[in-house]
């Protein structure tokens, strides 16, 4: 009745491998990296809790995993300093780019973003299958490393030479971002395209929800940032591989010997072209999950979010301003310090959309009808948890306080309060929101306040210890804390953050189980349980093949609720009257 | 251990306070400004919970688009087209307006002097301690110029497990120099003016107490200063990740009076090689 | 303005917002991705010249009367696919495949000429470990010939499906045509900002 598949023979028989593996849909796309960015989120998490267990209780044996490893990694169970920095690189890295970018753009972008402009498909379904059998692959080589000779990269996920030079399992970790980047592009390329010229008759860039702008910043800055990171990789690749000295000075000796290469190089080099994309990259983890608080707020608030206009403008002043602020990681790299004071002024102006954005949303609660859902939950901790996070940049973005606390744990506590207890919040969340969506029933409610409450208190206890840590100045990556005497006044924070850890890892359980028991058992739910206004909900749950039975057109706004006059609170963008 | 401690270490250098007067500063800020936001949120929350029977009320100057007609294109003027349309939004802007004041108050008078004056700054050598730094993986190399104030040259060809920075004794500004592993003495009252150098990888010299951070950088030769203002025994610690050991590149940084400094000096002295000779000497690195 | 719903019918659509069809407007964005990658491998070469003790003049090193060859002989690879361009516009398939053709063998040549260059530097013992003016020059020429390499691919795919009548007339070959020539452009530009800049600096 409604459509023919893409260019093949016409006829819509497609084998197994073509629905489920080698899908073109971008729904199942977005199921394929929902599933997999969980499951890499949980390997991170898992690599994590080891190295909780050695930061708490120093020294000791690893329970139940520590004789499982080799004695160059763990001997006699306990963690030795290489395998605990193998960890924390791998740690970062896997959360970053295996997990919350898929997760936040890979899924969400994926399965949404076109049905909330009212579009069949992306515009380039087999290139979007592309994206993610290159991601992966990339992602399972990154795992690779672990059991290659040398072990995982271990300079960080920042990967600074000359460390990263002359450190195993860095050629892998390199190898891996190439074809992640690769896999980012290709979904960048399709989500702007898609965005630009896909959208439903009637649906005019101002009438588009919040996350498809949010989709669009994000896939902007991921188009023109990914690549200085993909050079930069290269040469540095070109410095293992070919003994070539783009960061490598002249006249290094290490552990006694000299170094054979040409010299010449400038470590400051990667650093500059690292965080060129690093900081964008920070902006691609919170703008979707912002855009995806924004959908629930306004659902569950039943009126339009206050100043969609200047959370719009907010979005795009970020994203652009996010190009210019990166060497606030680098006050301290010994770059001159009057780049520095550019970089504060920058620094500071890039703050003013980010609050504007997070003032909308409260002010998006008053004069509203709060309901009190799972997502709604979900959606309302991101506020003020993000905004701790937010906070605790101003001290870090300062050049001179900085001087005190950079490297230390605050700034570990500052960036997970906005990635883990904001964008990951938040992700949860859109699972909640738009189950019903994909799969045609809700998730539990009672275990969904559990996850939600569990997960919040636990996440909050790991991570607000970390700032006081660094206002004592305990400095990042030590495998061994106690080991430098001004930590010994915080080692205690240690042992909370770690119990607080494992408490999180089971309050993860109820999500996990639910998540896969209510595709089957949970309670059906009609095209629009949450009575929202935005395309998504304007066909079945889930959506067929092609989405809409036809094109929609698209009348307002994506937020008319509450319009006065009206039978029911709320008004969808495609209904004619 | 069940230490908790939750503040900043004792302040030992002259900088440290004006640097601890910033972190309480902006610390007071932010307590007060998520203390009033989140006041107001919770009592958001409370107030507009949805009952039965009430609906939620649409704020007068909505202008999401279904009553406007807006081009599908930006503005020529984007944001003068935004400040009239939304004149009544912009109330929710003025919190962000006096966040801004602040911030730009704390940047012009606070943040843009202080660093100048820690991080572009070096005070005289002729009245100060001259020390280099090497870092190595993964000790803390201590090069004293000694009373001549003048540092002795460094040779990449000397450098051995008896000579870690390679320096070339057989230079007259040598004779009065010494070299410490993991041991730095500074004269209290006194203005301490260092270089910073690494032989290897990045590593980050780092003394809580003097709030004094600085990355040393192959390939790079990095001043940088301090003026100890109380006696006592502190730390050095590595503040960037460099090998499998760094959380072992510690060492002791001790603040005496100017009399015990020097008498340490001497006794050091007396104990340092004298002059060799190089096989092959090269370019100072 | 009812936009169909199958995917494939809006690649030929140049009736969209952004005024072009989907995949001339994702050719246009994969280019400035590729141009945020070679910008900074010439920002790379900018930082590490300024930082240099010392660097050669590129006329001192590098072989000037070869890479001026390969100039001239990509410049008019730019030419020539346009004129295959042109010929496909008139469904001229002889001609389509004349002038591709011979965009095929300039590049290769192109790529022979570099072969004799680097042959060159290799037997001399020259390589990218050598200095840092070579890391940068091997890096950045190599991966502009990994760029031709793959304009090579391309050019000679839509030559092969030239050749077969369903892709010869498929509405979509025209697009793809000018996608290929939009890449080849930019890989031809990039020479053209790193031949003065590594060879003639």
């Amino acid at each position: 009745m409604s459509h023919d598949s893409h260019g093949s023979a016409g006829h819509h028989e497609l084998t197994w491998t073509q629905r489920y593996v080698f899908s073109v849909d971008h729904k199942v796309i977005g199921l394929q990296y929902l599933i997999t960015s969980f499951i890499f989120l949980l390997i991170g998490f898992g690599l994590m809790g080891l190295m909780r267990w050695q930061l708490a209780f120093p020294g000791t044996p690893i329970p139940f995993f520590g004789h499982l490893f080799s004695a160059d990694l763990a001997p006699n169970g306990v963690m030795s300093g290489e395998f605990y920095n193998a960890l924390g690189a791998m740690h970062g890295t896997i959360m970053i780019f295996l997990g919350v970018v898929p997760l936040a753009v890979g899924a969400y972008g994926n399965y949404v973003l076109p049905l909330q402009i009212g579009a069949p498909d992306m515009a380039f379904p087999r290139m979007n299958m592309m994206s993610y059998w290159t991601f992966l692959p990339g992602g399972l080589l990154m795992l690779a490393s672990f059991l290659m000779p040398g072990g995982a990269a271990q300079s960080g996920w920042t990967s600074y030479p000359p460390l990263s030079i002359i450190n195993p399992g860095q050629t892998v970790w390199l190898l891996s971002m190439v074809i992640l980047i690769t896999s980012s592009l290709l979904g960048a390329i399709n989500f702007l395209v898609t965005t630009i010229n896909m959208r439903a008759p009637g649906m005019s860039l101002w009438r588009l929800p919040v996350f498809v702008w949010a989709q669009f910043v994000t896939s902007v800055l991921l188009l023109l940032a990914f690549p200085p990171l993909e050079a930069a990789s290269v040469l540095q690749l070109m410095d293992r591989v070919f003994h070539t000295s783009f960061y490598m000075p002249k006249d290094l000796v290490i552990l006694g010997e000299t170094y054979s290469g040409s010299g010449g190089g400038q470590p400051l080099l990667w650093q500059h072209l690292f965080w060129f994309l690093a900081h964008p990259e920070v902006y691609v983890l919170v703008l979707p999950p912002m855009g995806i608080v924004a959908e629930i707020i306004a659902t569950n608030t039943r009126k339009p979010l206050h100043g969609y206009k200047t959370i719009v403008y907010s979005m795009l002043a970020i994203g652009f301003m996010s190009f210019m602020v990166w060497a606030h990681h680098m006050f301290i790299s010994g770059m001159s310090a009057s780049l520095g004071n550019f970089f504060l002024v920058t620094t500071m102006i890039i703050s003013v959309p980010s609050v504007a954005l997070m003032t909308c949303f409260v002010f998006s609660l008053k004069g509203a009808s709060i309901r009190y859902n799972v997502p709604m939950l979900f959606a309302l901790a991101f506020i003020p948890l993000f905004a701790i996070g937010g906070l605790t940049g101003l001290p870090l973005g300062m050049t001179v306080t900085d001087i005190y606390l950079h490297d230390t744990y605050y700034v570990i506590g500052h960036f997970h309060f906005v990635v883990v207890t904001g964008s990951i919040i938040a992700l949860m969340g859109g699972v909640y929101h738009w189950f019903p969506k994909w799969y045609g029933r809700k998730m539990n409610d009672t275990l969904g306040h559990i996850h939600f409450w569990g997960t919040v208190v636990t996440m909050s206890a790991i991570f607000a210890p970390m700032l006081f840590m660094g206002m004592g100045g305990a400095s990042r990556r030590l495998y061994d804390p106690t080991s430098q005497l001004h930590n010994l006044p915080v080692q205690g924070w240690n042992v909370i953050s770690t119990y607080a850890a494992y408490a999180l890892a089971l309050f993860q359980l109820p999500f996990i189980y639910k998540f896969f028991n209510s595709m089957w058992n949970g309670e059906k739910t009609p095209e629009n349980p949450w009575q929202s206004t935005t395309l998504e909900w304007a066909c079945p749950s889930p959506p067929p093949h092609g989405n809409f039975e036809k094109t929609p057109t698209v009348y307002r706004g994506p937020y008319e609720y509450s319009v006065p006059g009206r039978k029911t609170d709320f008004w969808p963008q495609t209904d004619k009257n | 251990m069940g230490k908790y401690a939750w503040s900043l270490p004792v302040a030992a250098s002259t900088y440290a306070g004006t640097i601890d007067f910033g972190i309480w500063l902006i610390h007071a800020a932010m307590l007060g400004i998520f203390t009033l936001w989140g006041a107001f949120f919770i009592y958001l929350l409370v107030k507009y919970r949805a009952r039965p029977g009430v609906a939620a009320v649409r704020e007068d100057h909505d202008d999401t688009p279904a009553h406007i007609s807006i081009p599908d294109s930006f503005s020529k003027f984007p944001f003068a087209q935004m400040i009239y349309r939304n004149k009544g939004e912009l109330k929710s802007l003025i919190p962000d307006a006096i966040i801004l004041t602040f911030e730009v108050a704390l940047i012009v008078f606070y943040a843009i002097p202080v660093w100048s004056n820690i991080k572009s700054t070096v005070p005289d050598t002729k009245d100060a301690v001259l020390i280099e730094i090497v870092a190595e993986q993964f000790a803390w190399n201590v090069h004293y110029a000694g009373p001549d104030g003048k540092l002795g040259p460094r040779k990449v060809a000397l450098v051995h497990f008896s000579n870690p920075i390679g320096l070339d004794r057989n230079d007259p500004a040598s004779a009065d120099d010494v070299v410490m592993g993991n041991e730095l003495r500074l004269p209290i009252d006194k203005n301490a003016v260092f270089e910073l150098l690494s032989k290897d990888v990045i590593h980050s010299f780092f003394i809580p107490e003097f709030r004094m951070k600085q990355d040393a950088v192959p390939g790079l030769k990095i001043p940088m200063w301090v003026k100890p203002n109380r006696l006592g025994k502190f730390e050095i610690t590595c503040a960037q990740l460099c090998g499998f050991a760094h959380a072992h590149m510690r060492a002791d940084v001790h603040v005496t009076t100017q009399a015990e400094y020097d008498d340490w000096y001497k006794s050091r002295l007396a104990t340092m090689p004298a002059a060799e000779t190089a096989s092959n000497p090269s370019e100072e690195f | 303005m009812s936009q169909p719903l199958n995917p494939a019918a809006f690649m030929n659509n140049a009736d969209t917002h952004s005024g072009v069809t989907n995949a001339k407007l994702g050719v246009w964005l994969f280019l400035a991705s590729e141009i945020m990658l070679f910008a900074t491998l010439f920002t790379s070469y900018i930082v590490l010249r300024m930082g240099a003790t010392s660097w050669p003049w590129g006329w001192d090193v590098l072989n000037v009367p070869l890479a001026t060859l390969n100039t001239v002989i990509l410049i008019t690879s730019s030419v020539t696919i346009v004129m295959a361009y042109a010929k496909a516009y008139d469904k001229d398939k002889g001609g389509f495949q004349k002038w591709m053709a011979a965009t095929i063998l300039l590049s290769l040549g192109f790529l022979v000429v570099k072969g004799f260059e680097y042959g060159h530097e290799f037997a001399l013992g020259i390589g990218p470990h050598t200095s840092v003016f070579y890391a940068i020059y091997f890096t950045m020429t190599g991966l502009h010939g990994i760029h031709i390499l793959g304009g090579i691919a391309l050019n000679g795919g839509l030559l092969y499906m030239s050749s077969v009548e369903e892709h010869w007339t498929h509405p979509l070959f025209l697009g793809r045509v000018e996608g290929a020539g939009l890449y080849w452009h930019f890989v031809d530009i990039v020479w053209i900002f790193l031949f003065p800049a590594l060879y003639l600096l």
